[in-house]
């Protein structure tokens, strides 16, 4: 199944160099990077669950932030709750929050899915820009009842006290929680690939391509695109509740549309609907932030020409740049 | 062959004051091709996107097999066994032809909420596919992506995609649509290969195609059907000459 071409030698690289990041960086003496890192591989999951509507389904969410800030959100409710020891529901049973990360992990993901469904069920009637406008509407619908929120901290934001907690690994540990972002992006990696290349997919793709058409063939297409969205949503979340025990603090700002922009430019920046640009692009993006942020406070200002170049030269990113390199030489 | 498939009653849609149809009572029998003729803007094409369901009618009523599907949705109807084809090549560019008649055989499989094997390895989709694609001449393109197609193979995919999940109806728009007259000719003889398999609904200018094809020819004028007939029947009616097949046609026929 892996034959020894250029694509596979680089994927290789690229695995083998994000796993020996943590040793190198310790080595060196920058451990910084490994928590930095962290929200890199965090923010990949996100863009890749971005991808999945955006580049497959041509449904370009403005508002794929809010389900990040639900996923971020719902971890840190719940550890909030464990440790201030209050019940947030008694009944049908006590329940007062958690530190698992797991049971965050999964109730993220709930979270961000019945939210989905429903906000989804109404944008889904909406395509193009309208589609745009009302996730926009959504997300910051979400972001204002979260300032709101003053149990919660309003605008200041959660504190979370500590990380969630899972057998055998210490999360506390960067090392250990860089490994644990890592293997969650490579295991999301390789479902979202199934998922593109399958039956489902293949509706959804057709969808982009010509909806009118997978109708008159008997696709009830409304439903597999609402599917699409929830199962993208909950991606979001599962990023976004990782973010939150990375940082250990979630604030309103999660669900802006300056996030969902950020995403936005990731996924077209690395190369809409293929899955790895998202990963490309986050990693490409973040660092340049970086780099450029060392340097001036107005890194958006030499970001941005290095967006439009990417753009106007190169229309499927830098994925397809690669992509058209390793098929060109085979 | 007179077991009526698929009629309308009183079928109109009016936009805006503008008659598109009015009062349509067409009958499509079981097994015929049935050629929709009429100028431009007569509303062929809104009798297609309301017998598939794409347009609500202002009023009347849409049967299929004595059943009223008036009201029903356009994937439910494809799935009845209404399939159509568009005037416009509405194929899917960026898949190849074999991935697009694949697609269009799964879409009468069953639901596709199936996330984990890989279509492209889905074995009894992609050999109707490869049988699709044999029975109208593309096996030896089936792998080249639909958007590289020349247009009269694009027509071609066109058509053999409304086949896919066997329906019992075939609601061609334009079919030889731009394709010149030895494209027109191949997929003459393709339809032809199809009589009496389906009922067909031909909505088409190239008259050689309708004059060889139509068991039955029915002519839409301003919205109106003015008259209903066999190909002879058609062709000596004064009024269809008149207002449709005009002078030159009439001379034609007196010369033949």
């Amino acid at each position: 199944m892996f034959e020894l071409n250029r694509k596979t030698i680089i994927l290789s690289i690229a695995l083998l160099a994000l796993v020996l990041l943590p040793p190198l960086s310790i080595a060196l003496d920058e451990s910084y990077v490994i928590s930095s890192m962290s929200r890199v591989l965090i923010f990949a999951m996100a863009a890749i669950s971005l991808d999945l509507i955006v580049g497959y389904g041509a449904m370009i969410s403005f508002g794929h932030a809010a389900f990040v800030g639900l996923g971020a959100y719902t971890a840190a409710i719940l550890g909030f709750h464990f440790h201030e020891d209050i019940a947030m529901f008694s009944f049908p049973f006590e329940f007062s929050g958690s530190n698992q990360l797991l049971i965050s992990l999964l109730l993220a993901m709930l979270v961000a899915a019945v939210v989905a469904a429903i906000t989804g069920m109404i944008c889904l009637r909406t395509h193009g820009i309208h589609f745009i406008m009302i996730t926009l509407a959504f997300a910051q619908m979400l972001y204002y009842l979260f300032i709101s929120l003053d149990y919660y901290g309003g605008e200041d934001g959660l504190v979370m006290l500590a990380r969630n907690e899972l057998p055998w690994v210490d999360l506390a540990d960067d090392s250990q929680f860089y490994y644990l972002c890592l293997l969650f992006l490579v295991a999301y990696l390789v479902l979202s690939l199934r998922l593109v290349n399958s039956q489902f997919g293949r509706v959804v793709r057709g969808c982009k391509i010509n909806e009118q058409r997978m109708q008159a063939l008997g696709f009830n297409t409304y439903w597999y695109r609402l599917v699409a969205y929830v199962i993208a949503a909950t991606g979001a979340a599962l990023a976004g509740a990782l973010l939150a025990n990375k940082t250990e603090f979630v604030d309103p700002g999660l669900f802006s549309w300056h996030l969902s922009g950020e995403l936005l430019v990731m996924v077209i920046l690395g190369g809409m609907g293929s899955i790895y640009g998202a990963v490309i692009g986050a990693i490409v993006y973040l660092l340049l932030e970086q780099i450029f942020a060392a340097y001036t406070e107005h890194w958006m200002f030499f970001l941005g020409p290095v967006l439009i170049l990417v753009v106007i030269r190169a229309r499927h990113g830098i994925y397809g740049l690669l992509q058209k390199w390793w098929t060109a030489n085979v | 062959m007179s077991e009526i498939v698929l009629h309308t009653d009183k079928l109109c849609k009016s936009y805006a004051g503008l008659r598109a149809n009015h009062n349509l009572d067409l009958q499509l029998l079981r097994g015929e091709i049935h050629a929709l003729i009429g100028p431009n803007g007569a509303g062929k094409s809104t009798a297609i996107a309301q017998l598939s369901g794409e347009l609500a009618p202002s009023s009347g009523r849409i049967f299929f097999n004595e059943r009223d599907m008036t009201s029903l949705p356009v994937h439910k109807r494809a799935r009845m066994g209404i399939a159509r084809s568009f005037q416009v090549s509405s194929v899917f560019d960026e898949m190849t032809i074999l991935q697009n008649l694949a697609l269009a055989v799964q879409a009468h499989h069953g639901h596709s909420f199936r996330f984990w094997s890989n279509i492209n390895r889905h074995r009894s989709f992609n050999q109707q596919a490869h049988a699709l694609a044999e029975q109208f001449g593309l096996e030896q393109l089936q792998d080249v992506l639909a958007g590289e197609l020349g247009h009269g193979e694009k027509r071609q995919l066109e058509v053999a995609m409304t086949l896919a999940g066997d329906p019992q109806v075939l609601l061609l728009d334009e079919p030889m649509a731009g394709i010149g007259p030895g494209g027109s000719k191949n997929l003459t003889r393709l339809l032809d290969g199809l009589r009496g398999r389906y009922s067909i609904l031909l909505v088409e200018h190239d008259m050689d195609a309708v004059f060889s094809l139509a068991d039955r020819i029915s002519v839409l004028v301003y919205g109106e059907i003015i008259a209903t007939g066999s190909v002879q029947e058609i062709r000596d009616n004064p009024a269809v000459q008149q207002a449709y097949l005009g002078e030159s046609e009439e001379s034609a026929h007196a010369q033949a």
